[in-house]
């Protein structure tokens, strides 16, 4: 086995190299992005330095950003496959959004419906901008529902019908009346606020008007829950599934990883509503907890060990000792190919290193799956994140909320005068408090990433470049834009937005498949090839014996 | 089954799109702009485009693709975006140094009306453009056209901006290659190469999209076309251009601006696009041509007859773009396979037209559609299906449930490789293509031939 090299990373001085990083922007621009790169420091208290997220992004930067749309239609809503979503806008929103997460699905026979293979779109012509485009999205909802005969029919605003006024809310409302099934809009628009962050938003609050508590039927099962922010991108969602049936734990809904219409219809009868990715999906727990009593915790299926805690912080919430007694067991027989597995990778693994920049969770919750294998994630960060999910919730009440998120609504919930049960009494929850469980409750990234790492919001492809030549990781983590130009510079890429090919990588399995899939990738021997002989060793050093034999005859 | 909700019986749809076979305008137009060398496409919008394209370009190609983005909000949407593309501009040329920045607009730039010359004109007062760097623009509406129309107006904007007429004539002649592969650019350049001819091709995407892992990252790579020699496409004997709507406005352009002759010809995929393109070439240039490219043509017939008898007849579904369904109709009618059904997203009346002339041998009738979609098209398949099927990926799902063979030819090609490494322009790229069709057609026929008719010798 081949030496792991010792590593540069070790010898950077992170706040020079701030400087550095800096130091070709622009002064306006230099000044802004130093308050995005953050040297971390956790202090006593477990504090951490500002960091300056959601903010907007630098025209011209080269930003790994999305925009609105694409974290509603595409993020939240995507996975859901018995909703027609028809994007009213041209052809490129909804073409560029067609299959192209992995998100996978599972019908639950031939007959059951299923239209994420599909792509609905109203595509808008000009005539449409010049005269507008309701007349259009009536027809093709009138369309959608005589060929498709979805159960609900939601409908996506792309960036012009902001602009030139379609009001796609009252033409839901009408279509809904007209044709008898669950019409909705999103006023998702591409320039609403920075990053896909706000189409999360956007998608929580209508899901959550429109959808949400419209059945009450009680689903079966004595331990029930939702689980929130899990997209199943390569099947994640059907291995926590698989690992929640085996421990005797109902899951009523997943928003939104292979979900259905009814599922999120009856999930305020769930008893507890567990977190995964905090950033897109925070504002349905806050929503169901204010609206239906229903408390919420955050966890973390990804890496072994978190899966485990999780697990075992779903079985505190349930006081039954039967239930933490199945828990262990399921943990304990899970944890063994996991071990096996695990000890095998980081013989060859341990001491390398990593960074990752994706998502709102990901670059936080794929730091565990890393220090499982011994590796060291030097530095980190998050494309559309907001502080919280950086510093933790404590600093919520101190964000300052600007101009562009004052324009993302934030519904007024109050407790259903007939459906409000909270689940727990006062007592109770205190009592679990006082054990020091906690609800609510996101200690974000930056606590648990070593003083001297290097803390990047929004991080651009200068940076991007000047990380990889200082740092000379062993991986890259971020999203398929930035993978091609961070491979050609010979450091392996992994995609944890889509995760390239492979996946689930959640819980124990997925534990497995990530463990391999590193392993493969940072001991791959194609990268010793990138050099033929003759560019390694250009100059010739030695004649052959009959060029000196002619010489001398 | 994968696409479970589509179903035989074919209504009409005046308003409701399903399963599109085309995309917008901008993402032609960024495509078009890194066959620039030097250059950093713009995309002066909302984020999301330029993340879309470049997601979208960057699993067809598997390459880096590098563009900036106007990152408008909701202030700017009301405001106008003069202010992000003065920034944009301002930080593409201080960070990533650039010799050109390519704007194009987006529907949303385009629906408040934001004037990129005149913003443009701004930024080189307030100093934010180098002395001997661009800002070019092309309009590229989502609303109007689609992704083949953006790369023709992004074309054509190299012509507007660059192209210079003064000055004595050069022995060179132009050739505007169209939307296809850099592969196919890479190939039509070796083929002129062999015919001894100098040209200038824009755009040029070789060597750019296609590049090799040497464990260096440039933003700016090898390829693409240089400033002076699209100034000198002014001066040129004449222009071919292949593919006569993504390369017709720059061609005409030309002509116009420089009086520059053109010639609009299909797309040299297949037998006679290619021979008609060498012949215009050769005329052109005023050269004859070379044995290589007879034994090239050679070969290419040379597989068509030892394997006629495999495509003779065999019902064909073609999915893609106007240029290139017209050649490919064209090559398939010549080997006697028949496209009954004929689909793009991109509208024109003249496709149709022509398509129909193409196939107007063909024993069968021939469905063709402009503006249509791969929904219309799943449903023709569901009434009469084919032997074959020619398309971008997402017809691999039509392919799965009808369980018809498929053969990747287009854009966007998400899960294969090979696209952008081998052409199927010329004769060569025509045996490629060939032997694409023969695989596709022979493993079907060895896997579902019964035992006792099972051949080791096909």
């Amino acid at each position: 086995m081949a030496p792991n090299k010792t590593n540069t990373a070790i010898e950077i001085d992170p706040s020079a190299l701030k400087e550095e990083l800096v130091a070709k922007y622009p002064t306006k621009v230099a000044r802004k992005r130093a308050k995005q790169i953050i040297v971390n420091k956790v202090d006593d208290c477990g504090e951490v330095p500002e960091m300056g997220a959601n903010a907007r992004t630098i025209p011209g930067i080269i930003t790994q950003r999305g925009c609105s749309y694409a974290g509603c239609k595409g993020v939240v809503l995507g996975p859901t496959r018995d909703i027609v979503n028809l994007t009213h806008g041209p052809i490129g929103c909804g073409f560029y959004s067609w299959l192209t997460r992995r998100n996978q699905t599972r019908p639950e026979g031939p007959d059951d419906a299923n239209f994420m293979t599909y792509c609905f779109s109203t595509d808008l012509q000009d005539e449409d901008i010049v005269f507008g485009g309701e007349k259009k999205l009536r027809a093709a909802i009138r369309e959608a529902y005589e060929t498709f005969h979805p159960k609900a029919i939601s409908i996506f605003s792309t960036c012009p019908v902001g602009l030139i006024g379609d009001d796609v809310h009252s033409v839901a409302r009408d279509m809904k009346e007209e044709l008898g099934i669950n019409i909705f809009g999103f006023s998702c628009e591409g320039y609403k606020g920075v990053s896909q962050s706000a189409g999360h938003h956007i998608a929580n609050n209508g899901i959550f008007t429109h959808v949400v508590g419209l059945n009450d039927t009680p689903p079966e099962g004595k331990f029930k829950m939702n689980l929130l922010g899990e997209y199943n991108i390569g099947g994640d969602g059907f291995e926590i599934d698989r690992i929640f049936d085996k421990a005797g734990i109902t899951l009523v809904s997943t928003f939104s990883g292979n979900s259905t219409y009814d599922k999120f219809a009856n999930s305020h009868t769930a008893d507890l509503n567990a977190v995964m990715c905090h950033r897109s999906i925070n504002y349905v727990a806050e929503m169901m907890e204010k609206q239906f009593g229903i408390p919420w915790i955050k966890v973390n299926f990804i890496g072994a060990n978190s899966s485990a805690k999780s697990l075992g912080k779903i079985a505190a919430y349930f006081e039954d000792d039967e239930l933490t007694a199945r828990v262990e067991e399921v943990i304990a027989e899970e944890m063994v190919e996991v071990e096996k597995m695990r000890l095998d990778v980081k013989s060859r693994c341990e001491g390398k290193v990593a960074m990752l920049f994706v998502g709102g969770s990901r670059a936080h919750h794929y730091q565990d799956l890393f220090a499982e294998m011994g590796m060291k994630t030097v530095s980190a960060g998050y494309e559309f994140a907001h502080r919280d999910d950086y510093e933790g919730r404590v600093v919520l009440p101190n964000i300052k909320i600007d101009a562009d998120s004052r324009n993302i609504e934030e519904l007024d919930i109050q407790p259903d005068a007939k459906r409000y049960r909270p689940r727990k009494t006062e007592e109770e929850l205190e009592k679990l408090k006082s054990k020091g469980y906690r609800f609510k409750d996101y200690d974000g990234m930056m606590p648990d990433m070593e003083n001297g790492t290097l803390v990047i919001d929004d991080i651009s492809q200068y940076e991007t470049e000047m990380l990889l030549d200082k740092y000379k990781p062993d991986i890259f983590c971020a999203g398929i834009k930035e993978k091609y130009a961070i491979q050609k510079k010979g450091v392996p890429m992994k995609q944890l937005h889509s995760y390239d090919s492979g996946g689930p990588y959640a819980g124990f399995r997925g534990a497995i498949n990530f463990y391999r899939e590193i392993d493969r990738m940072v001991n791959s021997k194609i990268w010793s090839y990138v050099k033929a002989p003759w560019q390694k060793a250009p100059e010739l050093s030695a004649t052959y014996a009959w060029e000196g034999m002619s010489k001398e005859g | 089954m994968l696409l479970r909700h589509t179903p035989k019986e074919i209504k009409e749809r005046k308003a409701l799109t399903v399963n599109p076979a085309k995309t917008c305008q901008p993402i032609g137009a960024m495509y078009a702009a890194l066959g620039i060398h030097n250059c950093l496409p713009h995309s002066h919008g909302s984020q999301g485009c330029c993340a879309y394209h470049r997601s979208t370009l960057t699993r067809h190609y598997k390459e880096p693709v590098m563009a900036g983005t106007s990152s408008f909000t909701e202030g700017a949407s009301v405001f106008g975006g003069q202010a992000n593309l003065l920034q944009a501009i301002d930080n593409i040329f201080t960070v990533y140094e650039p010799d050109v920045i390519a704007v194009h607009t987006t529907c949303l730039s385009e629906t408040i009306g934001d004037d990129i010359p005149q913003i443009a004109r701004k930024a080189g007062q307030e100093g934010k453009i180098p002395k001997g760097k661009y800002v070019i623009h092309a309009n590229t509406p989502s609303y109007v056209g689609t992704h083949v129309t953006g790369f023709g107006t992004m074309t054509k904007a190299m012509v507007d901006y660059f192209a210079e007429s003064e000055g004595t004539r050069l022995d060179q002649i132009n050739i505007i290659p169209g939307f296809v592969e850099p592969s196919d650019m890479e190939e039509i350049k070796r083929i002129a190469a062999e015919l001894g001819i100098k040209v200038v091709m824009f755009p040029d995407t070789s060597d750019v999209l296609n590049r090799p892992q040497t464990g260096r990252f440039d933003m700016f790579p090898k390829g693409g076309v240089t400033i002076d020699a699209l100034r000198s496409s002014g001066r040129s004997k004449g222009t071919i251009g292949l593919g006569r709507l993504a390369s017709g406005p720059a061609a005409r352009a030309l002509d116009s601006k420089c009086k520059v002759h053109c010639e609009l010809l299909d797309l040299p995929i297949g037998l006679t696009g290619t021979d008609n393109f060498i012949d215009a070439m050769r005329k052109m240039a005023g050269v004859s041509v070379p044995e290589s490219i007879n034994i090239e043509r050679g070969r290419m017939i040379d597989i068509i007859t030892d394997m006629h008898q495999y495509f003779y007849g065999k019902k064909v579904g073609l999915v893609g773009d106007p240029d290139q369904l017209i050649s490919l109709a064209e090559i398939l009618v010549s080997i006697d396979m028949w496209p009954i059904y004929v689909v793009t997203g991109t509208q024109g009346k003249k496709f149709e037209t022509r398509i129909k002339e193409i196939t107007k041998c063909v024993p069968h009738e021939v469905k063709v559609v402009s503006g249509g979609d791969m929904f219309l098209f799943h449903q023709w398949i569901k009434n009469e299906p084919v032997d074959l099927m020619m398309g971008n990926t997402y017809l691999k799902y039509i392919s799965r449930d009808e369980d018809i063979p498929f053969i990747r030819f287009g854009f966007p090609i998400l899960d294969r490789v090979g696209h952008s490494y081998f052409p199927t322009v010329g004769y060569r790229g025509g045996m490629r293509l060939m032997e694409k069709i023969l695989d596709a057609l022979l493993d079907r026929k060895d896997r579902d031939s019964p035992e006792e008719t099972f051949e080791l010798v096909l």
